[in-house]
């Protein structure tokens, strides 16, 4: 069953530079897709779309087997329902303590008992490793611990499919790998991740498959043993043959 | 009860209130530009100088920020004659202006020397420069680019604080408006066309100011 | 002159003349007070509507849009006189009191819906994306998120409007409102020197204004201890 389609997708973010040229991908549920690319090729852009931040300007994007209508606010707001994302940063709501981030959405928006979504927001924030951490404010925590608030607040929401965008990239490099052992414990929970990563060890070990564009086109997707050892397209192999050479 | 508008009687006048444009922007220029020397002047003596200077330099600035513009201009106009000094309408305002303006720009420059970064000072120290030459050559390139707007700014406020003036019998925008609001009583339509020009006035100066801005001293800031 | 200053002291130091300029300066604080709080709440509301991108909404967004850089632009004493004369011509018996607070408020309201149109796009956007993702309406994301957050932009200059008010209330005076401008107006009228008639005042207006000027800082300094991320965030996006 595919959780999500994608199909001759155009987008941009003003009329004279479109980002996004006739892309077409599928995903099943409970995949793990992992997009890499260079700068500006329209990684996190396809996630924007997904999430309803971008509207595309052609194609179809079809969750759930159903096809999202941009123009309907409240198709869109369904289509969220089953999402969550993190961003590469300011993820967290200043003005408030780790906990109630976690908490406002599933209580404020979704209206679910307090008492049951506080035990959920623990729950994932333990997870998280951050059970110390409660009332601490954003602004008294790491880079790095700032992220994992921020997975375990879209994790606090159930979401089926989860967009984490380059979430480690702001990071100090000391930092990263603790974001990155947090996805790993995510990544076998059965939720649908699509990541856009530049940290290309973990986005071999992690994925089911992986997407490699380049400017707003879908250069080759395969398995990670096959976009990484024998890519079939001479820009993919240039691509991961840079990219391995630190 | 009723006012019935009579706006071809106040547009007569127009050209003469317009003329109190003029005398806006003269005065404000003149009591600004003395204002810049004297703001100057008093963040310097606020930042580098001897603790007396120091100390006189916080007492000029604190009074001035924090006492209205009105009063002090009572106090000039009005204090000024019991030591025999008489002076006109005009000059006592130009002081004034000059006094208030110079207090608020010492904050705006003071905010700017001390953000001059200590290595280009240090590096102007070791290479002997003056005091002088510090100011000139580390200083005022650094902070007439980040303080222009700021300073603009001020000046736009200055011209609304203008309107003062009228109070002493300076024919400048609303000292006209009173004037011919005294032989029409069309008061709502002479102040309103007041209220215009200065609107007018104030965007026309801003747009001088942001363009002057852009082209001598690299301002990047929106013309409109 | 100091003779002067010996023979009027007795009669200008007394105690009614003290609660004279008491009087006079509890109006001064209660004009600019009544009229920066109603324009702090009107600005609100202005951005609010301002902010909002329901297109049949444009023409009102343009009129606020105008009234914001027009009423930024007129003098406090025209806008005065404009507003006694306006009020009156149309059968408002406004007292001269009320005539300074709707002075003030429409000013304050220009300029602090200034701040606050500043205050709330200084907060990073990507709060306003990830409570957009996570299915916060416009109204709960200015609530919960952005609002809390654009405080630290907008409380210090709004507090230094408020002392600047204060000091522009003198000029309400010249319509003959009875603050403290206008008591020291009346000293010297009855024959006080001007120079400790409009002295007092001065001194007066100071006693109030610096240390209002001096708590602005405080409120300042605690903000922005309390909000280190945003700061951080508005000086990373300013270079």
């Amino acid at each position: 069953m595919n959780q999500v389609e994608i199909k001759g997708l155009f987008a941009e973010y003003s009329p004279l530079l479109p980002i996004l040229k006739d892309v077409s991908f599928k995903i099943e549920a409970g995949e793990i897709i992992s997009i890499i690319g260079p700068s500006g090729s329209g990684k996190s852009t396809i996630l924007r779309v997904l999430v309803g931040l971008l509207h595309p300007s052609k194609g179809h994007v079809i969750v759930n087997e159903t096809e999202v209508n941009f123009k309907n606010p409240s198709a869109l707001k369904s289509m969220r329902e089953t999402m969550a994302m993190v961003f590469q940063q300011f993820n967290l709501f200043q003005n408030m303590s780790v906990l109630q981030n976690v908490m406002i959405a599933p209580l404020k928006i979704r209206k679910e008992p307090k008492m049951e979504v506080e035990a959920r927001a623990k729950e994932y924030l333990e997870i998280m490793g951050l059970g110390e951490k409660f009332d601490a404010y954003p602004d008294e925590l790491s880079g790095g611990q700032q992220q994992r608030v921020a997975l375990a607040r879209a994790l606090t929401l159930r979401p089926k499919i989860l967009l984490l965008d380059e979430v480690t990239s702001a990071l100090d490099p000391e930092m990263v790998n603790e974001v990155l052992d947090a996805i790993r414990v995510l990544s076998t929970k059965g939720i649908t991740l699509i990541i856009v990563s530049h940290e290309m060890a973990f986005v071999r070990e992690v994925s089911d498959r992986v997407i490699m564009m380049d400017d707003g086109n879908i250069v080759e997707i395969g398995t990670p043993e096959e976009i990484f050892t024998a890519a079939k397209t001479q820009r993919c192999r240039e691509f991961i043959s840079n990219i391995l050479q630190h | 009860m009723s006012y019935t508008f009579q706006w071809g009687v106040a547009f007569d006048y127009l050209p003469y209130l317009l003329g109190g444009a003029f005398v806006t922007l003269h005065l404000t220029f003149l009591g600004f530009l003395a204002g810049l020397i004297i703001g100057i002047t008093a963040s310097v003596a606020q930042v580098y100088g001897s603790p007396l200077m120091q100390r006189v330099a916080n007492i000029y600035v604190v009074f001035f920020t924090n006492t209205p513009s009105l009063v002090t201009a009572f106090f000039i106009f009005f204090g000024l004659p019991e030591f025999g000094i008489l002076l006109s309408p005009y000059i006592c305002i130009l002081i004034n202006l000059a006094l208030n303006a110079g207090a608020f720009l010492a904050d705006v420059f003071r905010s700017g020397i001390q953000s001059v970064k200590t290595s280009e000072m240090e590096a102007a120290e070791i290479m002997g420069f003056s005091l002088f030459q510090k100011v000139q050559y580390v200083i005022a390139p650094h902070i007439a680019k980040e303080l222009y707007p700021p300073i603009s700014n001020l000046y736009i406020i200055f011209i609304l604080g203008s309107a003062l003036a009228s109070i002493f019998g300076v024919e400048e925008i609303t000292g006209r408006a009173f004037n011919v609001d005294s032989e029409t009583f069309r008061s709502i339509e002479i102040y309103s066309i007041a209220a215009i020009i200065y609107v007018l006035l104030t965007f026309a100066a801003s747009f001088f100011l942001a363009v002057v801005g852009r082209y001598v001293f690299r301002v990047k800031a929106r013309i409109f | 002159m100091i003779q002067q200053f010996i023979d009027q002291a007795p009669i200008f130091f007394t105690f009614n003349n003290g609660i004279y300029w008491l009087r006079a300066l509890i109006t001064t604080l209660s004009m600019a007070l009544i009229g920066c709080v109603v324009g702090f709440i009107f600005g609100f509301v202005l951005v609010y509507f301002r902010t909002s991108s329901i297109p049949w909404l444009l023409p009102l967004r343009a009129l606020l849009i105008a009234y914001v850089e027009i009423f930024r632009r007129i003098p406090f004493l025209v806008l005065t006189f404009l507003v006694l004369f306006a009020s009156r011509g149309f059968g408002f018996q406004l007292s001269l009191f009320w005539v300074a607070c709707v002075t003030i408020v429409l000013i304050a309201t220009a300029y602090i819906a200034e701040i606050i149109r500043a205050g709330i796009e200084a907060v990073p956007i990507n709060q306003w994306e990830s409570a957009d993702v996570m299915n916060f309406s416009r109204a709960r994301t200015m609530m919960y998120v952005i609002v809390p957050q654009s405080w630290v932009f907008i409380i210090p200059p709004a507090f230094s409007y408020f002392v600047m008010f204060i000091k522009e209330t003198s000029l309400t005076s010249q319509i003959g409102a009875m603050e403290l401008m206008s008591a020291g107006k009346y000293f010297n009228s009855i024959g006080i020197s001007p120079l400790m008639a409009y002295g007092t005042c001065l001194l007066l207006y100071f006693a109030l204004s610096y240390p209002l000027t001096l708590l602005g800082r405080r409120i300042e300094v605690l903000l922005k201890n309390r909000f280190k991320g945003n700061m951080a965030a508005l000086s990373a996006s300013n270079q």
